[in-house]
C-alpha cells in the first residue's frame, strides 16, 4: 500500500469514527433545549427528569466526541504536512476559531449543566442548556467552513511561494458551499437525535415500563423526526445536489453514475457502475429526472464523465456512487417512516401500535449510516483534489512519514477505537436500562455510586 | 507582526500548561495521595468540571500555531509523528478513564480506570517536558524544513538525535515533578481536612527535587545549546526571567509553609510561566533549531503566514480571547471554594 493511501485511510477512519459522536451531540443539544423549555414553562418535573436523563447520555457521548476530536486536530499536521504548510494560513483559521469560539463555550456550560444543577436557578440551568446547544452548533459551523474551503476555495490569495492566505474573514465564513453544507449537515444531526430519541421511547413502551417517559420521548422524537427528515431532502439535499452539479461537475457525474453526457439525463435508482466499460450494469433508470432535479427542466444537458480527463475522475468511483445512493435511499425511508409515525401520533395511536414501535426502534442505526455515507460522498466526490482544482491529494500528504509508520498508527487507532466503541455501547446500554431517575425506584443507583 | 504572534502563541501554550498542568498533576498524585474512595472522589471532583475546558487551550493554541506559523506546524507535527500519536492515545485514554469511573460502580474496574488515569497523566507530563526539550535542543531538519525523529536512540544529543536522550529525559522529569507539585498545590486549595494536609506535606519533597532539577536543566540547556544565552546577554534586562524562576520557587516554599494555599498555587503558575517564557526567549527568533546547521533553522520570518492572514486573524483572535477568558473566569468562579462531592454528579 502506498503512503498516500495509508494517510487517506488514517484520516478517513479517525474522522468517520469521530463523527459518530458529534452528530448525536449536536442534534440532542437541540432536543434537550426543547425538553428544558417545556419543563420551564409547564413546571412539570417529569420533563426535567427527561432532560436530565438525556443530559447523562449527552455527557457520555460528548466525552467520546472530545477524545476522538483531539486526534483530528493534530492529523492535519502529522499526516497532511505538505497540505498544512501551504494552506495552514487559511485552513488553520476556522479550526482555531472553533476552539476559541465554541469549545470554550461548550465545555464551560457543560460543566455547569451537569455538575451545577443544585447550585444555580432553574432559569440558569435552562440557559446553560441553550449555551451548550449554541456551542455545539457553532463548532459544527466552523468545521464545515473548513471543509467547505477545501471543496470550494474562496477569498484567498496565492503567494509566489505557493502559500495560500485569507483575504476576507467574512467571505471565508460565508462561503456559499459552507452555508448549504451546514444546513444539510445540521439537519442530518437532528435526524440522528430524533431517531435515537424515538427509538428509546419505543423501547420503553415495548418493554411496558416508564410509560410517561416513553411517551415524552416518542412525541418529541417523532415531531423532530418528521420535520428534519423532510428538510434534509427538500430544500437542503436538493440544494446541495444542485450546487455540487454546478461547481464539481465531475463529482456529480460520478455520484449519479453518468458516464456519457446527456440532454434529458435520467436518474439511476439502482445499478452498479462499471469503470471498465463505462456503463451502469443492471440499471433501473427514470428518464429526464436528473436534468430536472439539477436544472429545473427535463431538457437540460448534464455533463457526463466523458467530458473530463481520466485523471480528474473521482478515484473511488463505485464507492462514491454507492455512498450517495445509500444516503438518498435512506433519506426516502426516513420520510416514509416518520410521516406514518407522525400521523399515528396525531391520532394518539402510535403508543399502542407495536409494529410502528418496532420499526422506530430498529431504525435508529440508519441515520448514522446515512450521515457517514453523506460524508463519504462529499469527500470522495472531491477527489482527486485535496483543495478542489488547486492541490491534488497526492501533493498533500506527509511524505516524510513512511507508509509503514502510518500503518502502525492506523492499526493503533483501530484497536483503541474498537475498545472505545465497546465501552460506549456498555455505558449507554446501562443508562438506558436504568432509565430516567425514579422511573424504577428499586433500581436507583446506591448513593455511593455517584 | 511576527513578534506579536510569537508571543500570542506562547501565551496560549503557557495558559495550557498552567491550567491543564494542575489536572495532570492531580492525576499523577491521586495514585498515592488518597486513602479511601471518599477522598478519591473529592480529588477527582476538584478537576471534574474544568479539565475539558483546560484541554481546549491545547486545541486553541494548536490552531493558532497552525494558521500563524503553518511551516512550523507542518514540520514539527509530521517530524514528531510517533511521539505525538502516543500523546494522542494517552489523551484519549485519560479522558475516557476519568469519565468512565463516574459511571461504573464495580471496585476492580474503578481501580483499573484510576490506574490508567494516573499513568496516562504521568506519561503525558513526561512527554510534554521531553517535547519542549526536543525543541530547545533542535532536530535534524533537512533543507526543505522537514525531519522525522525515531522514538529510540543512543541517548546522546548530537546532529542526529532521537526523541529521548539524556537531555530530553531531564526535560521530562522537570515537567513531571513541576506539574505534580502544581497539582498538589491545587489540591491544597480545593480540599480540606486530612487530604489538604497531606497535599501540603507532599509539596516539600517535590519542591526540593524541583529546585535541583531546575538547576540541572538550566545548566544542561546551556551545555547542549550554548546559543540559548545570547538573547539574555544582548538584553540583560531579560535576566528578570530567570530571576522570576528563582523568586517564584522561593514564594512557593514560603507560602506553602505558611498555609497560604492560593498564593502558593499562584506562585507555582508564575514558576511555570517564567520557565516557559525563559525557554521561548532562549530560542527566539528561531522557532525550531536545526541540529544540521543554522541554515536549516525554522525561523520566525521563514514560518510566518502572509500579512493578510495575520491581519484577519488578529481581529477575531482578540475578540475571541476576551470571550474565552470570560468563560474561564465564569466557570472557575462558579466552582470556587472547596470541591464538593455531594453536589450532584451525573
Ligand atoms: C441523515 C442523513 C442524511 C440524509 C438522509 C441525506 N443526507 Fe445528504 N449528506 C448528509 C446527510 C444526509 C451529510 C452527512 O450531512 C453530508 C456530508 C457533507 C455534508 O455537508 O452533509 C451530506 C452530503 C450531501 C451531498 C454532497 C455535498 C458535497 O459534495 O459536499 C449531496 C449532494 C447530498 N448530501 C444530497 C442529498 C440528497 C439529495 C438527499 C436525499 C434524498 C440526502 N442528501 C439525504
Ligand atoms: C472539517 C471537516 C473535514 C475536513 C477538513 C476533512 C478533510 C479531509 C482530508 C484532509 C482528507 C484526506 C484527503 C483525502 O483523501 O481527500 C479527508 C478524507 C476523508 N474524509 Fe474528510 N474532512 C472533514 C470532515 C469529514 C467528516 C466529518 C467525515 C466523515 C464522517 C469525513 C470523511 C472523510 C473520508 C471518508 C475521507 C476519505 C476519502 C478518501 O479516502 O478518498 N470527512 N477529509
Ligand atoms: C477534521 C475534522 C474535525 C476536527 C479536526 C474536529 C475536532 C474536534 C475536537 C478537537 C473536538 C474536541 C473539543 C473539546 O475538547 O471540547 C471535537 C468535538 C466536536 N466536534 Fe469535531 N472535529 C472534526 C469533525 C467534525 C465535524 C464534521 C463536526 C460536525 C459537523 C464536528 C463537530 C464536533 C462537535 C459538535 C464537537 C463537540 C463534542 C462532541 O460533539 O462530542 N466535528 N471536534
Amino acid at each position: 500500500m502506498t503512503a498516500e493511501l495509508i494517510h487517506r485511510l488514517h484520516f478517513a477512519f479517525t474522522v468517520t469514527f469521530h463523527y459518530l459522536f458529534p452528530q448525536l451531540t449536536m442534534g440532542l443539544a437541540l432536543l434537550i433545549v426543547v425538553l428544558k423549555t417545556i419543563a420551564l414553562r409547564s413546571g412539570d418535573e417529569t420533563w426535567d427528569r427527561a432532560a436530565r436523563f438525556w443530559g447523562r447520555i449527552f455527557a457520555i457521548n460528548f466525552v467520546f466526541g472530545v477524545v476522538t476530536g483531539i486526534p483530528m486536530e493534530f492529523q492535519f499536521g502529522t499526516n497532511w504536512a505538505r497540505f498544512s504548510r501551504l494552506s495552514g494560513g487559511v485552513i488553520g483559521q476556522p479550526l482555531a476559531m472553533e476552539g476559541v469560539f465554541s469549545f470554550f463555550l461548550e465545555s464551560a456550560f457543560l460543566g455547569l449543566f451537569l455538575y451545577g444543577e443544585k447550585r444555580i436557578s432553574r432559569r440558569m440551568h435552562w440557559f446553560s442548556a441553550v449555551m451548550i446547544f449554541l456551542g455545539s452548533w457553532i463548532s459544527g459551523f466552523f468545521i464545515i467552513v473548513t471543509d467547505a474551503w477545501m471543496q470550494h476555495p474562496v477569498a484567498f490569495n496565492r503567494l509566489p511561494d505557493g502559500h495560500f492566505e485569507v483575504l476576507s474573514f467574512w467571505q471565508l465564513l460565508l462561503n456559499p458551499w459552507g452555508l448549504l453544507q451546514y444546513m444539510h449537515n445540521m439537519t442530518g444531526a437532528v435526524v440522528t437525535a430524533a431517531f435515537v430519541m424515538s427509538a428509546v421511547g419505543a423501547f420503553y413502551l415495548l418493554e411496558g415500563r416508564g410509560e410517561a417517559f416513553g411517551r415524552i420521548f416518542l412525541k418529541v422524537g417523532v415531531i423532530a423526526g418528521v420535520i428534519s427528515s423532510i428538510v434534509i431532502i427538500f430544500p437542503t439535499g436538493d440544494l446541495a445536489g444542485k450546487y455540487v452539479a454546478r461547481n464539481q461537475p465531475a463529482a456529480i457525474a460520478a455520484m449519479e453514475g453518468l458516464f456519457q453526457t446527456q440532454t434529458g439525463a435520467g436518474i439511476v435508482l439502482v445499478g452498479q457502475p462499471n469503470e471498465e466499460t463505462g456503463q451502469i450494469d443492471n440499471p433501473i433508470v427514470v428518464n429526464n429526472v436528473l436534468s430536472f432535479l439539477i436544472y429545473g427542466t427535463t431538457k437540460a444537458e448534464v455533463k457526463g464523465l466523458d467530458r473530463f480527463p481520466r485523471d480528474e475522475w473521482p478515484t473511488a468511483l463505485p464507492l462514491l456512487f454507492y455512498s450517495y445512493h445509500i444516503m438518498a435511499g435512506l433519506g426516502t425511508w426516513f420520510v416514509l417512516l416518520m410521516v406514518v409515525a407522525a400521523l399515528l401520533l396525531w391520532r394518539g395511536r402510535v403508543y399502542k401500535a407495536r409494529w410502528a414501535l418496532w420499526a422506530l426502534l430498529l431504525s435508529f442505526p440508519l441515520p448514522y449510516i446515512a450521515n457517514t455515507a453523506g460524508w463519504m460522498t462529499a469527500e470522495l466526490g472531491r477527489q482527486p483534489w485535496l483543495i478542489y482544482g488547486l492541490m491534488r491529494t497526492s501533493e498533500g500528504y506527509s511524505n516524510t512519514v513512511s507508509a509503514s509508520n502510518g500503518l502502525f498508527t492506523l492499526i493503533g487507532f483501530m484497536g483503541l477505537y474498537a475498545l472505545l466503541g465497546l465501552l460506549f455501547t456498555v455505558l449507554v446500554y446501562r443508562e438506558i436500562s436504568n432509565g430516567p431517575e425514579e422511573m424504577m425506584p428499586a433500581l436507583e443507583k446506591p448513593a455511593a455510586a455517584k | 507582526m511576527g513578534f506579536v504572534w510569537f508571543w500570542l502563541v506562547a501565551i496560549m501554550i503557557v495558559a495550557y500548561v498552567v491550567l491543564d498542568g494542575f489536572d495532570l498533576g492531580v492525576g499523577v498524585l491521586h495514585l498515592f495521595l488518597v486513602r479511601n474512595e471518599e477522598e478519591r472522589k473529592t480529588t477527582l471532583a476538584s478537576i471534574g468540571p474544568v479539565w475539558d475546558g483546560n484541554e481546549v487551550w491545547l486545541l486553541a493554541g494548536g490552531g493558532t500555531l497552525y494558521f500563524a506559523f503553518p511551516l512550523l506546524y507542518a514540520s514539527a507535527f509530521s517530524g514528531f509523528y510517533l511521539p505525538l500519536m502516543i500523546v494522542l492515545w494517552l489523551l484519549v485514554l485519560r479522558g475516557i478513564s476519568l469519565e468512565l469511573r463516574n459511571h461504573i460502580d464495580v471496585g476492580v474496574w474503578r481501580t483499573l480506570l484510576d490506574g490508567v488515569f494516573g499513568l496516562a497523566s504521568a506519561l503525558l507530563t513526561i512527554f510534554y517536558g521531553a517535547a519542549l526539550a526536543n525543541v530547545l535542543r533542535g532536530v535534524p531538519l533537512n533543507g526543505e524544513g522537514y525531519f522525522f525523529l525515531p522514538l529510540w536512540t543512543n541517548w546522546k544529543p548530537g546532529p542526529a538525535p532521537g526523541i529521548l536522550d539524556w537531555y530530553t529525559v531531564i526535560g521530562g522529569l522537570v515537567a513531571l515533578v513541576a506539574l505534580t507539585m502544581h497539582g498538589a498545590l491545587w489540591l491544597s486549595v480545593k480540599t480540606s481536612g486530612e487530604l489538604e494536609q497531606r497535599a501540603q506535606k507532599v509539596v516539600t519533597p517535590l519542591w526540593g527535587l524541583l529546585v535541583a532539577l531546575t538547576a540541572v536543566s538550566l545548566l544542561a540547556t546551556i551545555a547542549v545549546r550554548p546559543a540559548s544565552l545570547d538573547n539574555y546577554f544582548h538584553y540583560p534586562v531579560t535576566f528578570v526571567v530567570p530571576a522570576g524562576v528563582v523568586g517564584s520557587l522561593i514564594a512557593i516554599w514560603f507560602w506553602n509553609r505558611t498555609h497560604k494555599a492560593i498564593k502558593a498555587f499562584v506562585a507555582s503558575c508564575a514558576y511555570l510561566f517564567f520557565m516557559l517564557a525563559g525557554a521561548c526567549w532562549g530560542v527566539y527568533p528561531v522557532l525550531l533549531p536545526a541540529t544540521t546547521g543554522p541554515d536549516n533553522d525554522i525561523t520566525l520570518s521563514r514560518a510566518i503566514s502572509g500579512p493578510h492572514t495575520l491581519a484577519v486573524g488578529l481581529v477575531w483572535w482578540l475578540f475571541g480571547m476576551v470571550l474565552a477568558t470570560g468563560y474561564v473566569v465564569f466557570v472557575y468562579s462558579r466552582f470556587k471554594g472547596k470541591a464538593d462531592v455531594h453536589a450532584e454528579g451525573h
